[in-house]
């Protein structure tokens, strides 16, 4: 909403304060301004002259010389390059010695050998913008009517001199949305009163009736419905203030029946509608839903297709207007109008909001249904409207209204005591503190004993309930004045859940093992959602995705850090170690909400450690992300409770790929991309993991207890074993353990060969054991004893043989 | 004799003196000290002695043998320690070559400012509640005072999945939900941080999704200025001890009275510079009373309970703190941007 600073000097008195603090004291009373524009733009010595002579230029066939009096002294002669410049115009002249925008100085010139004195200006050479400029003068100079005063200052007279304030509007505040809307704030704000515009009609001894009727036919769409006929208009230009306050609040003049109704749009905030009587095809009105299929050429010159879901205003036959939104081209008032039917009306927000979604057609008027209207100024807008029409279009108002009103209007009162106002606000405000701002607000009120009964005018629709109240007090009572206190009551610690501790500590260790937390999109593409999926279910689409590669939720965090490792290696980032915790979501029925399971990723990928002058260089492999999870593991004390076995799975290479059991449940993956993965994004050697976090993080593990430190010598035993090549560590672990039983401690692989020395199909496999006890030392049988069980277990489980 | 042992001493300390490395040196104890050396011999020669003499002439052997040992050892010394030193310059190293290096990874800067944010509220003695992304319409809008047909909808333009699920447009759901569980009782007091989502195109300054930190508190008697206070704590754990906030009357259709606040500009003080747009202040947040409608349909009955609400945005905190310009940093995850984060 642009707020005229000027023009709202005509409803309250501005005395003693300028726009900028006006704008300052809105803001602080919870209606933003974003911005108060000054409307001149440097100009200085702009006035208004009378074009006394004009003929053609000797040189210069676009050129006209004019002799112009600008009130001061001789005429002026001035060449003027505008094509309708004429004899006995009013125009804004710039004299020797004006500045214009841009800081452009009017000098004395010769134009084609002809002297000129000045300037005569467009209104967009006064700064003003082209697309609020009357079309008639959108080309030319701008032609102030006749009876401008010669040498008056020209910028008083366009409003240049004035300052517009640009509200930025919360949609509870719509009534703020009307010149006399933001008065009564303002009045509220400086504790001033509102004066409302004074309307004179006179009507004709003719009736409404005989003109035009009404009928309704979408009652709870259209519970108010009036109108009057003003007859012998003569259209023209609206009156110079009225353009110049409709130009300073970002509408373009028309002519004065239109310029009236959009003035009383805003003066009020009722949208009006005007008609030409004469073309609307019939003497009646119906206000109907539109039939599914029915079509209406709207003002803009479009055709558009109305469903059962749009009101439309008819003349019983065919639609006239799409009801709140925009008039149509069949009934539009012209030049040659002289009878017109004004509208005025209340119409639901529901069903404008609905057509102006469907036909993507937001006016000034439809804002204001959309937002909720005052319906106790739509007949008075009307009156104001039809008398403006009579004084200004020349026109002969026809006696009586045409109405249907189905409206049912109660009046809002809220009762409220001035405890409740200070408990809930922690202050100190007064009983004639409160009755104060009510008062300001215009609010009337009773109050004993400190119980507040207030009737809330129905232009301020927002205010309903005791909160309500609360609100309006203290912005206007000002919070800077609320004291600062910290809540009383008892004072619990706060702390994270065993779950949320887990899961810091998880982000700390992944990032101290070197990689980077990422964060990525949960919205994916149909093709990525299920990629590497732990667990699939049916994609979860958008109803309306804004594009395809945002359109399906995530199922693994995999393919969206493949992404961003390819991102960083596009930017010559080759190494890239990143770790993303999350949200996967696997549908659960149409009409459920999908189970969203907390994921942990990584990807890997270029040169893992490197110290190049020790000539020490280590690429990413398989092993570097194995021992990076160990760590994690140990670090959540399931170190032991987690296995890893070989897998295929889609898109990893299928001899590198493990899959990782807790307690024997599948938790998570480890693998090396798939080559053809790894070109498809761009990659090179790249190792991937994702994890069940919640499966992590939930496992229930014992709580640390401290175990004696070694007392005694512990003994260790080599032995490399030989086995089948397809033979894997991990079994022939498992099987040491085993048959170690209580005095084998430690187990840790130490070599592993396949090569010449040994027969095809075989590798050998080195352990170290360390035995240990923890109440005596150990000797040497006794341990002997134990690994020979040891070399029996795996020669007889697995074939396996001593290395000589 | 006497001579003699006089002069083999006079001898030996010379050669001791003259010894430059550790064998010369035992080359000299054994000449002289060893069971074949010239002293040795003097001994023997003192069965010639009478007995008067014998003692006297033992004693004097002692030494001449204690002298020489003497200068032995500490020539010993000198050359072990000429010998370490050696060594040990041989084994100098460069200093300024580059040291074995730690890989290290760190949080994501939205991570650093959510944990921050959430350190600070349980020191206040608030817990985090978390709550799903995809998220019923029910808990999103209409528990929070958000009706079907609510002209606020239109300003958070959201995913929807079905007509009544949908990507969460806020983390105010988790209140929501919050306070169901806690069937009417209070008090409530926690903090939920998140990821959501808007229907809006991605550039420098929008991201269609985001995360949000919101708190909440209810309880009897929780009043305005109780918000005010706790924003104020804050305000200035989290910007510095010298910051001042400031309340803005808003609308947000969940909280009545509504409002924005904004915090005293921690780049210039106050005194207006390019981050506060020259006003001295930023806006941080937006606040207010949890609005009746919203604790009845959450079971609480809005005569005997009151709250205040709050929420921020981690990405503009993490942008102002530390001057990122463009929000689509934070989901590309370029590792030259995310290391950038290293420090504690
Ligand atoms: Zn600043």
């Amino acid at each position: 909403m642009f707020v005229s600073y000027k023009w709202l000097q005509e409803y309250v008195d501005l005395t003693g304060i300028t726009a900028k603090q006006l704008a300052d004291r809105i803001t602080k009373a919870g209606i933003e301004v974003e911005s108060v524009e000054v409307r001149n733009k440097g100009i200085q010595g702009v006035v208004i002259g009378h074009v006394i002579e004009r003929e053609q230029h000797p040189n210069a066939d676009k050129l006209s010389k004019c002799l112009v009096d600008i009130g001061e002294g001789e005429p002026v002669q001035i060449i003027c390059g505008a094509p309708n410049v004429a004899k006995g115009q009013k125009v804004a002249v710039a004299k020797v010695g004006a500045v214009l925008p841009g800081n452009f100085k009017i000098k004395r010139a010769k134009l084609r050998g002809e002297e000129s004195n000045g300037m005569i200006c467009s209104l967009q050479e006064l700064g003003v913008e082209s697309k609020l400029v009357p079309k008639e003068y959108a080309d030319g100079i701008f032609v102030f009517p006749s009876d401008a005063p010669v040498g008056a200052d020209a910028l008083q007279l366009l409003y240049l001199d004035d300052e517009v304030l640009e509200l930025s509007l919360t949609p509870n505040r719509a009534d703020c949305l009307s010149m006399i809307g933001v008065a009564y704030e303002v009045a509220a704000i400086l504790g001033r009163s509102v004066k409302l515009p004074t309307i004179e009609l006179h009507e004709n001894n003719e009736n409404v009736h005989d003109y035009i009727s009404v009928r309704v036919d979408a009652q709870e769409d259209n519970p108010l419905y009036a109108g009057r006929i003003v007859k012998n208009v003569k259209i023209g230009p609206s009156p110079l203030w009225m353009q110049a306050r409709l130009m300073a609040a970002g509408i373009r003049p028309h002519n004065n029946v239109v310029d009236i109704t959009n003035y009383i749009l805003l003066e009020y905030g009722q949208p009006l509608h005007a008609f030409d009587y004469d073309r609307l095809g019939s003497k009646e009105i119906v206000v109907r839903r539109a039939k599914n299929g029915e079509t209406i050429v709207t003002l803009d010159d479009v055709e558009r297709t109305l469903t059962e879901n749009h009101l439309v205003i008819t003349n019983g036959k065919e639609p006239v207007a799409l009801a709140g939104v925009m008039g149509g081209a069949n009934s539009e008032v012209k030049n040659d109008t002289t009878t017109v039917f004004i509208e005025s009306a209340y119409f639901a927000s529901s069903v404008v909001r609905q057509a102006v979604k469907d036909h993507g057609l937001r006016s000034e008027s439809s804002t204001r249904f959309e937002k909720g209207i005052d319906p106790a100024r739509t007949k008075e807008a009307l009156d104001r409207a039809a008398a403006l029409m009579a004084e200004y279009a020349g026109g002969e108002v026809v006696g009586g209204v045409v109405e249907v009103n189905t409206l049912q209007q109660k009046d809002v009162v809220v009762t409220i005591t001035l405890d409740r106002i200070n408990n809930v606000l922690g202050t100190a405000i007064t009983k004639e503190e409160v009755a104060g701002i009510l008062t300001n607000l215009q609010f009337t009120f009773t109050e004993h004993d400190g119980t507040f009964m207030i009737t809330i005018p129905s232009r301020r629709a927002d205010i309903t309930i005791e909160e309500d109240i609360i609100e309006e007090v203290a912005r206007l009572y000002g919070y800077d004045h609320l004291p600062a206190t910290l809540p009383i009551g008892e004072a619990k610690p706060g702390k994270l859940t065993p779950y949320q501790a887990k899961r810091r500590h998880v982000r700390r260790y992944l990032e101290d093992a070197g990689l980077f937390q990422a964060i990525t999109y949960s919205l994916t593409n149909e093709a990525k959602a299920m990629m590497f999926a732990l667990e699939t279910a049916t994609p979860i689409r958008l109803a309306l995705p804004m594009s395809e590669e945002r359109s399906v939720l995530r199922q693994s965090l995999v393919p969206h850090l493949l992404e961003a490792a390819s991102y960083n290696r596009a930017r010559q980032v080759e190494n890239v170690a990143l770790y993303e915790i999350g949200s996967v979501y696997l549908a659960n029925g149409e009409h459920e909400l999908p189970n969203e399971k907390e994921r942990l990723a990584g990807v890997l990928t270029g040169v893992w450690h490197a110290h190049l002058w020790q000539g020490e260089k280590k690429a990413v492999d398989f092993y570097v992300v194995k021992g990076i999870l160990d760590g994690l593991f140990a670090l959540l004390g399931l170190e032991n409770r987690v296995e890893y076995k070989q897998a295929k799975r889609e898109h990893l290479h299928p001899g590198r790929t493990a899959d990782m059991l807790l307690d024997g449940k599948t938790i998570g993956f480890i693998g090396q991309l798939h080559p053809v993965v790894q070109k498809q994004f761009d990659l090179k050697e790249t190792y991937v993991f994702e994890l069940d976090l919640e499966a992590l993080l939930k496992a229930e593990v014992d709580d640390i207890r401290y175990t004696a430190i070694p007392r005694f010598p512990s003994i260790t035993r080599d032995i490399a074993l030989v086995v089948d090549e397809h033979v894997v560590a991990g079994d022939l672990e498992r099987a040491i353990i085993e048959a170690g039983g209580e005095l084998l401690k430690d187990v840790s692989i130490f070599d592993v060969y396949k090569g010449d020395r040994l027969p095809e199909g075989k590798k050998s496999i080195a352990f170290s054991l360390r035995y240990y006890d923890p109440e005596r030392t150990l000797t040497d049988e006794e341990v002997t004893n134990v690994h020979e069980q040891v070399i029996k277990a795996v020669e007889q489980q697995f074939g396996a043989t001593l290395r000589g | 004799m006497k001579e003699r042992l006089q002069q083999l001493q006079q001898e030996a300390l010379e050669k001791i003196e003259q010894a430059n490395d550790l064998k010369a040196l035992n080359d000299v104890r054994v000449a002289y000290l060893g069971k074949k050396g010239p002293i040795t011999e003097v001994l023997r020669g003192m069965g010639a002695l009478s007995p008067e003499e014998r003692p006297l002439m033992g004693a004097l052997v002692n030494d001449v043998r204690e002298a020489i040992q003497r200068a032995l050892e500490a020539k010993q010394a000198t050359l072990e320690q000429e010998e370490v030193e050696k060594k040990l310059a041989s084994e100098a190293i460069d200093v300024t070559l580059p040291g074995r290096p730690i890989r290290r990874g760190n949080h994501h800067p939205l991570t650093r400012v959510i944990e921050e944010i959430e350190d600070l509220f349980i020191g206040m003695g608030y817990t985090i509640a978390e709550g799903p992304e995809v998220e019923k319409d029910y808990y999103n809008f209409e528990a929070l005072n958000l009706p079907k047909g609510h002209p606020a909808r239109d300003m958070q333009d959201s995913f929807y999945i079905t007509e009544e699920i949908l990507l969460r447009t806020h983390t105010s759901p988790v209140q929501a939900r919050t306070m169901e569980k806690h069937q009417g009782r209070g008090p409530v007091k926690i903090i939920c941080p998140g990821k959501v989502y808007r229907r809006d195109n991605d550039d420098a300054t929008h991201s269609h999704q985001f995360t949000q930190i919101e708190g909440l508190v209810v309880d009897e008697n929780i009043r305005m200025s109780d918000l005010k206070g706790t924003l104020r704590e804050f305000a200035r754990k989290m910007f510095g001890e010298d910051r001042d906030i400031r309340f803005r009357p808003s609308f947000f259709p969940f909280t009545e009275p509504s409002v924005e606040v904004d915090v005293s500009c921690f780049n210039c003080g106050g005194h207006g510079c390019n981050v506060c747009k020259g006003t001295g202040w930023i806006e941080i947040l937006g606040a207010g009373m949890v609005h009746p409608n919203v604790l009845e349909m959450a079971g609480f009955d809005s005569k005997k309970y009151t709250g205040f609400a709050f929420g921020m945005g981690p990405e503009r905190i993490a942008m102002l703190k530390y001057g990122i310009d463009d929000i689509r940093h934070f989901y590309q995850n370029d590792v030259r941007f995310l290391q950038q984060f290293h420090r504690v």
